[in-house]
C-alpha cells in the first residue's frame, strides 16, 4: 500500500483544554436527568446549551475561517468537542449544524450563512436522511416554476433548523427558511437527536451551488467525526459501569471482582481503545486531506458495533437498573443504535473500503 | 550529555576506521560495541555512551545507509530483549563486562529457562530447585517451551532456593551456562511439526554462585524486570497498512478471483478493518511512548494481533478450498526464527494458536488489563502466605 505521512494521533495540549472547558461546561448544564426530562418536553432540543456552547467558546464557528467569523479550527478540535458531546449525549444541533451543514456551506463557497452559523445567530439542517451514506444516491426535491416541491423524511434536527439546505431536481444545493416549509417530527428512535419530515410545498430558496459535491462532503464529514461521537458514547459507558461494578456488591462480593465480567469490561476497553485509535485517524485525516477516504471509512465500518456492544454490555451489566427509564444507560443505547445507521451503515463503509482497498466482491 | 551531532560523528569515525564493505562482520560488531554504539543508552564500556534511548535511531539511520552489517536482532532477541536489561540492572560489574558484549554480538546466543511444565501462567510456582553445595547451587528440574535452547550459550533461570517460604519469595535468579554437564536439550515438537520450542532437563547442574543475578530469594523481582521488558517489546515497531498476516490473505484475495464468495468477502473486509484498527492503535501507542505519555493501550496490543492472526490464518484456509485440504511440508524442521507469517495459509493457522498462549495468555492478559487499566478487584488469592511446598499441584 501506498506510504503515507504518518498521522497524528494524540490530543494536542490546546485539544485537551477544549476538552476540558467543554466537560466543564455540560457537567453543568448538562445533567443526564435534565436531558431524560427534556426528551419528554415539547422542546427536546436544549437551545440555551446551545447558546452556551456557541457565545461562549464560540464552538458552532470550528470550522468556518476566521475571515467569516469562525474559529479557522480543524477538524481534529471539532471531534474533541464531539467526543464530549457524545459522553454526555447532549441534545445539540452540533453535529448537524456545526459540521455537516457548515461542511455543505463550505463546498459552494464564501457565503453569508456561514457567518451567521459561526455566530450561532443561525442554525442550518442539511435536508438528507440521517441514514444517507457519503456517496449514496440522495434524494432531492423537485423545482417547479422556480419553487421547491416534494417531501424529504428522516433529516436530524431539522425541528430546531432556522435554515434547510435542500438538494434538488435540477442538481443545485438550496437555502430554505424553515418559516417556509412544514417541518413534522417523527417518533425518533433516539430521543436525544430527533428526526423529522420537511414537507416544501412551493418554498422558495437560494440557490448555493452544486448539490453533489456538497452533499459528498458534508457526509464524509459527518462520518468522519461521527466516530468521534460514538468514542464518546463508548467511554461514558464504559467508565460508568466499571464504577458501578466496583460499587455493586452481590454474593459478597464486588461484582466487577468476577472474572466472567472483567473479560468482557476489558474486551470493551480493548474496543475501545481500537475505536479512539480510529476516530483520531479519521478526524486527522479529514483535517489534513491525506487517506481521507480510506480513515472515514474504516472509522465508520468499526465504530458502530463498538459504540452498540458498549451500551448492550453496559445496560446487561447494569442489571434491573439498567433496563429502567430514569437510568441514562438507554439515552445512550438509543444513541449508539441510531449512529450505528447515521451517514451509513458498517455494511456501508465496508463497501465503500472494498473499492477504496482493491478487495473487490466476487 | 551526548547528543545526535556527536553520535553522528562517532558514528562516521567507527565507519572510516573499519570500513563495511572491507571489514569482517564480527570485526565489525566488535568494534561498534567498543565505540559504544552498540545501545547508546547502555554505559561507556558496556557498549553505550549513556546517552538518550531515542538517539539510537540517529546511529542505526547512519549505519544503514553505509551498508554496515547488523547484529541479527531477531536471532539474539532473548538476549537483547530480556537478558541484557536484566544483567544491566542486576549483575555485577564482572558479570556485565563478560556477558553483554558477546551477547551483543551475537557470538553468544540466550534462552530463558522460566516456564516449567506445571507453572505456566502461574510462573511463580515454579519446582525447579537450586541448593547450595559449598560455592556452588545444584540445580534440578525441568522447563519447557524455550525458544533457542539449542543454540544457546547461556539461559537466564529462575530456581526454588527455599521452598518453606510462600511461593513468590524463595525463587533465585541466576546465569546457567547451557555448556554445563546436566543441561540437556531435548526438542519439542509442535502441531506445526516444527521444533520451535525445547524441553530442557537439569540434573545436578552445578552453578557457581558468583553467577546468580540478585540475591538469594529475589528472583521474583529479578524476574520482574526481564518480563517487564519482554511486554516492552511486543508491538513496538511501527508497520505499514496490510501488515502481518492480514496482508497475505488480502493478496490472495486479490490474485485469486476463482476463490471468491460473498460470504467470504464480507468476513474478510470486517478483519480487514480490524486489522487496520489494530494497526493504528499500535501507532497511537507508538506515539505516546514517544511524547513521553506510556498508554495502556501496551496490554492490548497482544491480545489484538493474537486474535487476529488466528481469525484471519482460519479464514485463509477457508479461502483456500480444496488447497486448504493440503499442507506445504510436516518435516520435523529447527527453524532459528519464528516467522509467524512465513510458509502456508495451513502453517500459518498452526502456528497462530500458540500466539494467545505464549507470552502470556490471553485470559491471564484479560485480568491485567481489567486490573491494571480499569481498577477491578483482583482474583482471590488463596496461595499468597502459604509455604511453596504446601501449595496444591
Amino acid at each position: 500500500m501506498s506510504a503515507q505521512s504518518e498521522p497524528g494521533l494524540l490530543y494536542s495540549e490546546e485539544e485537551e483544554a477544549l476538552r476540558a472547558a467543554v466537560r466543564d461546561l455540560l457537567t453543568d448544564h448538562c445533567d443526564p436527568a435534565g436531558v431524560i426530562a427534556r426528551t419528554e418536553s415539547a422542546a427536546p432540543h436544549d437551545v440555551s446549551l446551545w447558546k452556551a456552547l456557541s457565545d461562549s467558546m464560540g464552538l458552532a464557528g470550528l470550522l468556518i475561517p476566521e475571515e467569516l467569523g469562525g474559529q479557522g479550527a480543524t477538524h481534529r478540535e471539532t471531534a474533541v468537542v464531539l467526543e464530549e458531546l457524545g459522553r454526555a449525549v447532549a441534545p445539540v444541533p452540533y453535529l448537524t449544524s456545526a459540521v455537516v451543514a457548515t461542511e455543505a456551506l463550505l463546498a459552494c463557497g464564501p457565503d453569508d450563512l456561514l457567518t451567521e452559523l459561526a455566530s450561532a445567530t443561525t442554525v442550518a439542517a442539511l435536508a438528507v436522511g440521517l441514514h444517507v451514506a457519503p456517496g449514496a444516491a440522495v434524494p432531492h426535491v423537485r423545482i417547479e416554476d422556480g419553487l421547491l416541491h416534494g417531501e424529504l423524511t428522516g433529516v436530524a434536527d431539522a425541528a430546531v433548523a432556522d435554515v434547510l439546505l435542500v438538494p434538488a431536481d435540477d442538481g443545485g444545493l438550496y437555502a430554505v427558511r424553515a418559516a417556509d416549509v412544514t417541518v413534522t417530527p417523527q417518533v425518533s428512535l433516539d430521543l436525544t437527536r430527533p428526526v423529522a419530515r420537511v414537507t416544501l410545498d412551493g418554498a422558495s430558496g437560494r440557490r448555493l451551488g452544486d448539490a453533489g459535491p456538497a452533499v459528498r462532503r458534508a457526509l464524509r464529514a459527518g462520518a468522519g467525526l461521527l466516530a468521534s461521537e460514538q468514542l464518546g458514547v463508548s467511554d461514558w459507558l464504559l467508565t460508568e459501569t466499571v464504577r458501578y461494578l466496583k460499587e455493586r456488591k452481590q454474593f459478597n462480593r464486588q461484582v466487577g471482582g468476577f472474572q466472567a465480567l472483567k473479560h468482557r469490561l476489558a474486551r470493551l476497553w480493548l474496543e475501545v481503545a481500537g475505536l479512539r485509535a480510529a476516530a483520531r485517524n479519521a478526524a486527522d485525516a479529514l483535517a489534513t486531506g491525506e487517506d481521507t477516504d480510506v480513515a472515514v471509512a474504516v472509522a465508520q465500518a468499526y465504530a458502530g458495533q463498538v459504540a452498540v456492544h458498549a451500551a448492550e454490555e453496559a445496560l446487561q451489566l447494569h442489571g434491573g437498573i439498567g433496563m429502567t427509564w430514569e437510568h441514562p444507560v438507554h439515552l445512550y443505547l438509543k444513541r449508539a443504535k441510531a449512529d450505528s445507521i447515521a451517514y451509513g451503515a458498517a455494511g456501508t463503509h465496508r463497501a465503500a473500503l472494498a473499492e477504496l482497498v482493491d478487495l473487490r466482491a466476487p | 550529555m551526548t547528543d545526535a551531532a556527536e553520535l553522528r560523528r562517532r558514528t562516521k569515525e567507527l565507519l572510516a576506521a573499519h570500513p563495511p564493505a572491507g571489514t569482517d562482520r564480527l570485526d565489525f560488531l566488535r568494534a561498534r560495541f567498543d565505540a559504544g554504539l552498540a545501545w547508546v543508552h547502555y554505559p561507556e564500556g558496556l557498549g553505550g555512551l549513556g546517552a538518550p534511548r531515542s538517539l539510537q535511531a540517529v546511529v542505526d539511520a547512519e549505519l544503514v545507509a553505509a551498508g554496515a552489517p547488523d547484529n541479527d536482532p531477531r536471532r539474539i532477541g532473548i538476549g537483547l530483549g530480556m537478558a541484557a536489561p536484566t544483567i544491566l540492572q542486576y549483575g555485577t560489574e564482572e558479570q556485565k563486562r563478560r556477558l553483554l558484549r558477546p551477547l551483543w554480538t551475537g557470538e553468544e546466543v540466550w534462552c530463558q529457562l522460566f516456564s516449567e511444565p506445571g507453572a505456566g501462567s502461574d510462573l511463580a510456582a515454579l519446582g525447579t530447585r537450586a541448593v547450595r553445595d559449598g560455592g556452588d547451587w545444584v540445580v534440578n528440574g525441568q522447563k519447557v517451551w524455550t525458544s533457542s535452547a539449542h543454540l544457546a550459550r547461556w539461559a537466564i533461570l529462575i530456581a526454588r532456593t527455599d521452598p518453606d517460604l510462600p511461593k513468590h519469595r524463595g525463587i533465585t535468579y541466576f546465569v546457567c551456562d547451557m555448556t554445563d554437564p546436566g543441561v540437556e536439550v531435548r526438542p519439542l515438537r509442535q502441531i506445526t511439526g516444527e521444533a520451535e520450542f525445547n524441553e530442557v532437563f537439569l540434573s545436578d547442574v552445578r552453578i557457581p554462585d558468583s553467577r546468580r543475578l540478585g540475591e538469594t530469594g529475589d528472583g521474583w523481582r529479578v524476574a520482574q524486570t526481564t518480563l517487564n521488558n519482554e511486554r516492552v517489546a511486543i508491538g513496538g515497531t511501527p508497520v505499514p497498512r496490510e501488515g502481518g498476516m492480514i496482508g497475505k490473505i488480502a493478496a490472495t484475495w486479490r490474485e485469486r478471483p476463482d476463490l471468491r464468495t460473498h460470504d467470504l468477502h464480507q468476513r474478510l473486509l470486517g478483519l480487514w478493518v480490524e486489522a487496520e484498527v489494530a494497526r493504528l492503535t499500535g501507532v497511537r501507542l507508538r506515539q505516546q511512548l514517544v511524547a513521553g505519555q506510556p498508554g495502556p493501550e501496551g496490554a492490548g496490543m497482544k491480545l489484538n494481533f493474537a486474535r487476529l492472526n488466528q481469525e484471519i490464518s482460519g479464514l485463509e484456509v477457508e479461502l483456500l478450498g480444496e488447497e486448504g485440504l493440503l499442507y506445504d511440508d510436516w518435516t520435523m524442521r529447527r527453524p532459528e526464527l519464528v516467522d509467524f507469517t512465513g510458509r502456508d495459509a495451513g502453517y500459518r493457522y498452526l502456528r497462530s494458536k500458540g500466539n494467545s498462549i505464549e507470552g502470556g495468555t490471553s485470559e491471564v492478559l484479560l485480568n491485567i488489563v481489567a486490573e491494571r487499566v480499569l481498577g477491578l478487584p483482583a482474583e482471590p488469592r488463596t496461595d499468597k502466605d502459604v509455604a511453596w511446598k504446601d501449595l496444591a499441584r
